[in-house]
């Protein structure tokens, strides 16, 4: 009874925080709902009981990403949010995938079937930790995915490098 | 302490609600006392500090409130509760009103993990440190949002600079503990103390001595403080980020600044000097030290801590800024990568 009215409440804050994020004219102010909208998904982790991934949720998404988000937010200096048809012109378009995407979403889920118990039941993330679960199966059944995402993000950074350095050298 | 709270837990039954209601009520004590007296200590912590300072500058520092300005702090709170509060036209008031808060709840509820002497944390929870790292990169919203929403030009540059500053060494910081997490191979502070009572050393400052030298300085730049306080940096932006906060608000940033600085203090002491415990070769040489409790042992690692807080803003000049970045991703981060991959081969091959 207890674990579903937290859930109840986790779920219905996150869709309401959404709808704040994407409606709010002022940018800082959406960005302020974002960061209450990873709060609650971080406490939907603890619920089930993955506290690294809830902690992590709030150090990458909240204290550094949104961080970000913020730092070009103060950089542009936009008070109002801009109304050009360049930009919201396309709004038809985007209504109907969305709807689409909803509608396939949703006659999927009838559909859901729980996947059996593994080895990694609560009891045993409890006795283990979850950090300590959690960094075994990736440095030693899921090591190659692990490198493979690491190779993507440093190309990334590589990329990143050569763009900035592209344009102070044509000046 | 806990006994007593086991004891009563036990008297009172079984049925479960009353023991729920009794954990609740525990809780509720220890947020309290912790609270009351932190925010006590932080009080003294600005008497302390411009006494500090007084004298290493021969000066008297607070002399007239009491004896020996011991009453100044009293005073100055005083006086911050009863001024007017102004906001700035054009300001956004609900961010206006909402940085400071974010900036001292982020600062008080890093106090929840803390394990003040053996047993006594009010949340022992096993991502104990990755929680105080989540809760200090939140302080950094309180900074950015009040540079922004007060509609200032010093306010905007304070708060900007303090975001990138903070980002930066928030890195140094957390890389530089890495190498204590992999020592206790735990992330809950009450098992970082005890690996450091078992290791021959007693304290982790000594085969961490890199990653200690990192968390100092990154340290001094997550909370502001010379010679790395650009944000409010006197004679270029006024006062900073809280250039246009007056009174209550204003008070509020300072507290949280201060309360930064101990739990700052804190973590030093917890990761990489002991926490609550002595070196068990002091503690074979001298058995009477015994009977002292944890808690003093971790009060005056603490205090330490913080009067090199204050050695260090009456000894060195302000950094420029583009120097702060250097050392902050040229030197920090490189050394504390270096000491993860050290500690990693020592902990393989011995």
């Amino acid at each position: 009874m207890l674990s579903e009215l937290f859930f109840g409440y986790y779920a219905s804050a996150i869709v309401i925080f959404s709808l704040l994020v994407v409606t709010r004219s002022n940018p800082v102010h959406s960005v302020m709902w974002m960061l209450l909208l990873f709060f609650h998904i971080a406490g939907l982790y603890l619920f089930l009981n993955a506290e690294f991934v809830a902690a992590i949720q709030i150090i990458v998404y909240a204290g550094a990403i949104l961080v970000l988000f913020l730092f070009i937010l103060l950089f542009l200096n936009l008070r109002e949010e801009l109304k050009v048809k360049r930009f919201i012109g396309a709004w038809p378009a985007g209504l109907f995938v969305t709807t689409a995407l909803l509608v396939i979403v949703l006659s999927v889920v009838r559909s859901f079937v729980p996947g059996p118990a593994g080895k990694y039941s609560i009891e045993f993330i409890k006795q283990e930790t979850h950090t300590k679960a959690l960094g075994k199966l990736l440095y030693t059944d899921y090591l190659f995915p692990f490198e493979i995402a690491s190779l993507v993000l440093l190309v990334a950074i590589i990329g990143a490098i050569v763009l900035a350095k592209r344009k102070t050298r044509s000046k | 302490m806990n006994d007593i709270f086991q004891f009563i837990g036990n008297a009172a039954g079984m049925n479960p609600m009353i023991k729920l209601g009794i954990d609740i009520g525990i809780i509720l004590v220890k947020i309290a006392v912790v609270l009351g007296i932190t925010l006590l200590h932080v009080a003294y912590a600005t008497y302390w500090e411009r006494k500090v300072i007084g004298h290493m500058q021969v000066r008297l520092g607070p002399i007239e409130v009491g004896w020996h300005g011991f009453l100044q702090p009293i005073a100055d709170g005083v006086k911050l509760f009863f001024k007017e509060d102004i906001i700035p036209a054009n300001a956004d008031k609900p961010l206006f009103y909402l940085a400071p808060v974010i900036f001292m709840v982020s600062a008080l509820t890093s106090l929840s993990v803390l394990p003040f002497f053996d047993g006594f944390v009010i949340a022992d929870i096993n991502i104990g440190l990755l929680f105080l790292f989540a809760m200090s990169s939140l302080g950094a919203y309180g900074i950015i949002l009040s540079g922004w929403a007060s509609n200032s030009k010093y306010s905007f540059l304070g708060g900007l600079r303090a975001a990138s500053q903070v980002i930066s060494y928030e890195i140094a910081m957390g890389l530089s503990l890495v190498g204590v997490m992999m020592m206790a191979s735990s992330l809950n502070l009450s098992d970082i103390v005890r690996a450091q009572q078992q290791h021959p050393a007693g304290m982790f400052a000594i085969p961490q001595f890199l990653g200690f030298f990192v968390f100092i300085v990154a340290a001094f730049a997550e909370t502001n403080r010379l010679p790395f306080d650009l944000p409010e940096a006197e004679n270029e932006l006024v006062a900073g980020y809280f250039t246009e906060y007056s009174g209550f608000r204003f008070a509020l940033f300072f507290l949280g600044e201060y309360t930064a600085m101990l739990i700052m203090s804190s973590i030093a002491a917890l990761c990489f000097l002991g926490g609550w415990t002595i070196p068990k070769f002091i503690m074979d040489a001298m058995p009477f030290l015994l009977n002292v409790p944890g808690i003093v042992w971790f009060l005056i690692k603490v205090y330490a801590f913080m009067f090199f807080y204050y050695w260090v803003r009456a000894t060195f000049p302000r950094y420029r800024y583009d120097q702060l970045m250097a050392i902050g991703w040229k030197i920090l981060i490189p050394l504390a990568l270096f000491n993860i991959v050290l500690t990693g081969f020592i902990k393989i091959w011995v």
